[in-house]
């Protein structure tokens, strides 16, 4: 995205005054869950796009935060901004000890690592008693925001949630084009090499997986106070799945991608609700659609566009040279077998 | 985990422990009969680790994709075996043999018309395709089927068990451990001692001079494919009388295997099947003394190999 600076200040002011005047043209409880997944797919983003790890467990800490959230504010009767901080606190630790766990391991494995440890937490989170099990955390009240600002009333609570996402999305433009920013872009393209600059790949890896995982919890939090509910849903693989999908469909390593693809998702979920598991199935011929010839996704690709990279057919065969995806080097370095 | 941690009896999220007719057992040191009970079941859940694992192994050395369609493959098996029985009026051993070729051949389908057009990408692609596909074939049979389970008999010659003396021990379940020792050692045999295998082995270490020598690489990738879709498939067919055949039973066990393979590493066809086994039985005896912790105790494991040897126990240094 090496657009000029005015664009791209045209381009957000333009969004913020949509996103401002959403809740009037669109249903407000439809642009609060797009913008929770929004949070959560710019968090998992981080990751993929600009560290070169898939972790298929981002569920475990949107989940988690979503039932620490919902436990302390319906429980504890703890007001929501602490509630949140909670939930994404819990989220961070449970990253530190994953992502210390996974940095182990690199590309296939990581992911395998990820997935498995999130699992446990999914059947921790179907036996332990203050989860509900089954029924989750139900009937979570919204509660008042500072002790004075009532989140019930669901345009409050908008934006309320529109300010939490600006803060966390801020938080992760600002993390990119940081100077830690540029070290995990060079440690995704070439490992070895930023090793052998001096820089400590592994600790850059973990601090990046707690960001995500923090700001992943931060979105599970405001979720369950949304819907005030937090189920087996929010913390099953699936999710993790969904959250793959929107990255990969809005374009992995773009700062806008993420976004787009939790709105086209959201969307998608909210039209075809009705047609039951027709949805997974949808959901997999994108999957699929997408790796075989759509890898940059809708933001890469208006993006190359954009920057006058007009090769027509080339698109697939180019889209494995861009650094819009994972590092060719990764793959080489994985381990092989027999 | 502890005290407030509540087990629940027969959820369906259960994962792959759906065996819980022995959930009863809670008290520290429990009868030996009820001991024996939960080793066998954990050796039975130990079986199907063992042949999914092997299946992902030898699909990871040639394609260098982990198939997460593995799981709903192994569904599809079980489905196959059901459909069988009830449009054909095929029985169990038919089902055996022909429940593995049809799914194999869809696997081999896939991989033509899909799986080729990555193998020049990141590894990451194969595994989010592979999702996908998942999502789908579980997607649809979801829609026909919901998520309850369709009954499927034991075949009336292994029906009955005998009493062992410590132990009753149903003649299907033994049937099923011997089967599938038979299944992953022929596999082992066949990769390790075989001409065929040995071919497969150099197309793993360098597929350009293994097709400079003349051998036709892309149809082994092909045939490998098929093969161990093939492996899942009859994995389904043996765990269809055992377990419910239902849409959800590929996605509980597929995790659980991931975990599996990271523990086993997966450098060794070998070290596939014994993990596998052996991770069935430690989870069978933490369900005997800890029955709350039998659905995590694999990924604690794994969450431990990690600290200790990184690469699994039977893996290369990466």
């Amino acid at each position: 995205m090496a657009g000029s600076g005015g664009w791209n200040r045209v381009l957000t002011a333009v969004l913020i005054a949509l996103a401002l005047a959403a809740p009037f043209i669109l249903y407000p409880v439809f642009v609060m869950e797009a913008l929770c997944f929004a949070l959560f797919a710019c968090a998992f983003n981080l990751l993929i796009g600009y560290v070169g790890l898939l972790s298929f467990g981002h569920a475990a800490f949107f989940g988690s935060a979503a039932y620490v959230t919902a436990h302390t504010v319906k429980v504890w009767g703890l007001p929501p901004e602490l509630g949140i901080l909670a939930g994404a606190a819990v989220a961070a630790l449970l990253g530190t000890v994953f992502g210390w766990l996974a940095i182990r391991r690199q590309g296939i494995y990581f992911a395998m690592i990820t997935l498995a440890l999130a699992q446990m937490v999914y059947f921790v989170a179907l036996q332990a008693r203050f989860t509900g099990g089954e029924d989750g955390i139900q009937a979570v009240p919204r509660g008042k925001l500072l002790g004075v600002i009532d989140l019930s009333d669901t345009l409050t609570m908008y934006y309320f949630v529109l300010a939490i996402f600006l803060i966390g999305f801020a938080i992760i433009v600002r993390t990119v084009h940081s100077p830690f920013g540029q070290v995990i872009k060079a440690i995704r393209e070439n490992e070895p090499r930023a090793v052998s600059l001096g820089y400590d790949a592994d600790r850059y890896k973990l601090l990046a997986f707690i960001l995500s995982a923090g700001l992943s919890g931060l979105a599970g939090s405001l979720k369950s106070l949304v819907f005030q509910l937090a189920s087996l849903t929010d913390v099953q693989w699936t999710m993790s799945g969904e959250v793959v999908l929107m990255t990969l469909v809005g374009g992995l390593g773009t700062i806008l991608g993420p976004v787009v693809g939790a709105f086209f998702l959201t969307a998608m979920q909210h039209y075809l609700a009705q047609l039951g598991s027709w949805v997974t199935v949808v959901q997999g011929v994108i999957f699929v659609f997408c790796v075989l010839v759509f890898r940059r996704g809708i933001v890469g690709l208006i993006a190359s566009y954009a920057a006058g990279g007009r090769k027509a057919p080339g698109i697939i065969s180019e889209a494995e040279t861009t650094a819009d995806k994972p590092a060719q080097a990764r793959a080489a370095a994985a381990p092989g077998a027999t | 985990m502890n005290s407030a941690v509540t087990w629940r009896n027969g959820e369906s999220g259960g994962g792959q422990g759906q065996l819980t007719m022995f959930d009863w057992v809670h008290i520290s040191m429990p009868p030996a009969p009820a001991m024996f009970a939960q080793l066998l079941v954990g050796l039975i859940n130990g079986a199907f680790y063992a042949m999914l694992s092997l299946g992902l192994a030898v699909i990871f050395g040639l394609l260098n994709i982990i198939n997460f369609t593995h799981g709903a493959q192994y569904m599809v098996g079980a489905f196959c075996a059901w459909f069988l029985l009830n449009t054909l009026g095929l029985g169990y051993w038919p089902a055996l043999v022909l429940a593995p070729i049809i799914v194999g051949a869809a696997g081999i389908a896939i991989e033509r018309l899909l799986l080729r057009h990555i193998y020049g990408l990141d590894h990451l692609y194969g595994l989010l395709l592979t999702f996908g596909l998942a999502l789908i074939i579980e997607g649809v049979f979801r829609q026909q089927f919901g998520s309850s389970g369709q009954p499927y008999a034991i075949p009336p010659e292994l029906q009955g068990g005998r009493n062992l003396g410590f132990m009753f021990l149903p003649n299907y379940r033994a049937w099923v451990i011997v089967a599938s020792l038979v299944v992953c050692l022929a596999t082992w045999f066949t990769i390790e001692r075989t001409r065929l295998g040995a071919y497969l082995r150099a197309a793993t270490e360098n597929p350009v001079l293994v097709q400079a020598f003349g051998i036709n690489v892309p149809r082994m990738i092909t045939l490998t494919y098929g093969a161990g879709v093939a492996l899942a498939a009859l994995a389904g067919v043996m765990a269809a009388p055992i377990y419910q055949v239902s849409p959800l039973m590929g996605s509980n066990i597929i995790i659980t295997v991931f975990a599996v393979v990271v523990i086993g590493g997966m450098g060794s066809i070998l070290g596939a099947i014994v993990s596998g086994f052996a991770l069935g039985l430690v989870e069978g005896l933490t369900k005997v003394f800890y029955p709350e912790a039998s659905s995590t105790v694999i990924f604690v494991i794994m969450a431990l190999v990690l600290l200790v040897k990184p690469a699994g126990f039977f893996g290369r240094a990466a």
